[in-house]
């Protein structure tokens, strides 16, 4: 290992806050510009720092929600009742506001094409973001029908309502224009009038329906809260899943950083 | 010096409560919960509790006799060193000095330090000092209730004029020690002694 | 942490596990490791000293908290690294370890 090689010591920089674009009660998206950005792969996370006047300090990681290939970095951020920089990021902070982060940070919760698929994507709440970054990347790399039918994909997302499905339009967008992109919504709390599908939290019978094959040796990646991550990584592997083939990142109790 | 992030205020005291707080300190009302590790879940009719001299001999109650020791109520302030303090906890407990002289009796002998030993495997150390003279408990009993585990029941030890790292969760043993040894965070870069008033947060400080 | 004794009675470590809700994983610590180490370590593998299995480091439990993290190892619950972070420092404890891989490889 040595310092100072090809792998540079995260440093802190400054970004500003180009756009904030609601996604859902709840959640926002920060689009923010980041001079000497080094580029990501997605999956990865920044750390981000606020300071107090006082000089009093608050850190906490996010996942960047846009795909390597933009030119701007975006995170979405929930807004967390008993959070203490949540409610600073999802309500206070405005476009042309500085904001303080590190990255990109991550190297095993990351997917990018070479890794290949066929590609399963599990998640809960906010861990929702990382996953949306794959699907971007997946999205703008491949740009013929042929390379997407070679990488085909697919996500169940499980959320408590309809209207807090992050993403939930782009998401539609996606899998209408893509056949090989198979988009699965389960919802646990409530659902809309007239709903057919899942209304319960992803179980093993669940992903028996709507994970690829074992057989297909598919790169599958879990995030979100803590319970919901392990249980979906017991059920895969009872299913036969390859263990190494199963990435997981847990969010802890409320589904993304306080 | 970092850029200041407009309009992020943090946790702010109020005015009111600004004398009991130690330097850095703000005040809340939540009782936040901070672990190492899972938590224990250890059965009542399990446990015992253990004050183990230098000396090799080692006073021990189970849950039913140490619960019939002469217990006390205490209304204290915590403070936490990640800088949140809660005013007016009301514990109930038994106090070290009574653990300390029941065990005593039983020919355990007197050493200048402690370490507090818990299921986990965390460990704090304190001076005998600071767990005598009434200001330290082993307490099974939170605001009127059985202490919760996540806030270290069945008893976690309490010493509430150090940093709350000090008041040790899921406590099973008081070793005394001729000589002092530092526990788990403060083997990793925090205080030896931790007194918030003189702001004794980490290794270094004053 | 936990010294050997030729007493029976030993703090017991815990019966019955909770779902411990406030449990992440390595990734939560990929930051923290950054001002440690230059490689990304959520990729690196690190062997327990418990129980011998060897794991990549972002899939182990961290409990992370204000005060620091600590690394425990999924299969045995033993405490693999410890991390701190004071004003002036990052103290890291790997005893819990016996080793570490890091691929040199940086992409």
């Amino acid at each position: 290992m040595s310092p100072g090689g090809s792998a540079p010591r995260i440093a802190w920089r400054l970004a500003t806050v180009i756009d904030v674009v609601p996604e859902t009660p709840r959640t926002r998206t920060l689009v923010l510009n980041v001079p000497g950005w080094p580029g990501h792969r997605a999956g990865q996370h920044v750390d981000v720092r606020l300071t107090a006047e006082d000089g009093y300090q608050a850190e906490r990681s996010y996942s960047i929600a846009s795909s390597p290939g933009d030119t701007r970095l975006s995170l979405t951020v929930e807004r967390l009742s008993d959070g203490e920089v949540s409610p600073y990021l999802s309500e206070v902070l405005h476009a042309g506001d500085m904001l303080e982060l590190r990255g990109p940070i991550g190297g095993y919760f990351v997917w990018d094409i070479p890794t290949g698929g066929p590609l399963f994507l599990v998640g809960g709440g906010s861990g929702i973001v990382p996953l949306m970054a794959m699907l971007r990347h997946r999205s703008a790399a491949l740009a013929t029908a042929d390379a997407r039918q070679r990488l085909p994909a697919r996500l169940l997302y499980s959320s408590r309502r309809w209207d807090e499905v992050i993403y939930r339009d782009e998401l539609a967008r996606l899998a209408e224009k893509d056949p090989t992109l198979q988009v699965t919504h389960t919802l646990t709390r409530e659902q809309p009038e007239g709903w057919s599908g899942f209304h319960r939290r992803i179980d093993r019978a669940m992903l028996e329906e709507v994970a690829w094959p074992a057989s297909d040796q598919p790169r599958v990646f879990v995030c979100g809260p803590t319970p919901l991550v392990e249980s979906v990584a017991s059920s895969l592997v009872e299913l036969a899943h390859q263990p190494t083939l199963i990435k997981t990142e847990r969010f802890g109790p409320t589904g993304g950083a306080v | 010096m970092p850029p200041f992030s407009r309009g992020f205020l943090g946790r702010r005291q109020s005015a009111a409560t600004a004398g009991r707080l130690p330097p850095g300190q703000y005040e809340t009302r939540d009782f936040p919960v901070l672990s190492a590790g899972p938590t224990p879940q250890t059965p009542l009719a399990k446990w015992d509790f253990a004050l183990r001299g230098a000396n090799g001999q080692i006073a021990r109650w189970t849950w039913e006799e140490f619960t019939a020791l002469p217990r006390q109520t205490t209304t204290k302030d915590i403070h936490c060193v990640t800088k949140w303090s809660k005013f007016d906890t009301v514990w109930e407990g038994i106090s070290v000095d009574t653990l300390l002289s029941e065990a005593a009796a039983k020919g355990v002998a007197s050493s200048p330090f402690v370490l507090a030993r818990c299921d986990g495997g965390y460990t704090t150390n304190v001076p005998l000092a600071d767990v005598t003279g009434g200001k330290a408990w082993v307490a099974f009993m939170y605001d009127g209730k059985p202490l919760p585990p996540e806030h270290g029941g069945p008893a976690r030890l309490l010493v509430p004029h150090l940093y709350f790292w000090k008041s040790a969760k899921w406590v099973r043993e008081l070793r005394l020690m001729e000589n002092d040894a530092p526990g788990f965070w403060e083997s990793l870069g925090y205080h030896n002694y931790g007194d918030p008033w003189r702001e004794q947060r980490y290794a270094g400080d004053e | 942490m936990n010294s050997a004794s030729s007493e029976s009675h030993e703090p017991v470590v815990a019966g019955e596990r909770l779902a411990d809700a406030r449990r992440v994983d390595g990734n939560a610590a990929a930051g923290i490791l950054s001002e440690v180490f230059v490689q990304d370590l959520t990729a690196a593998r690190a062997k327990c000293a418990g129980c011998g299995v060897t794991r990549t480091i972002g899939t182990l439990i961290v409990y992370a908290h204000g005060m620091g993290m600590v690394v425990r190892c999924p299969g045995c619950d033993r405490v693999m690294l410890r991390l701190a972070r004071t004003p002036t420092h990052v103290w890291l404890d790997s005893t819990g370890a016996t080793s570490i891989v890091i691929s040199r490889d940086a992409s």
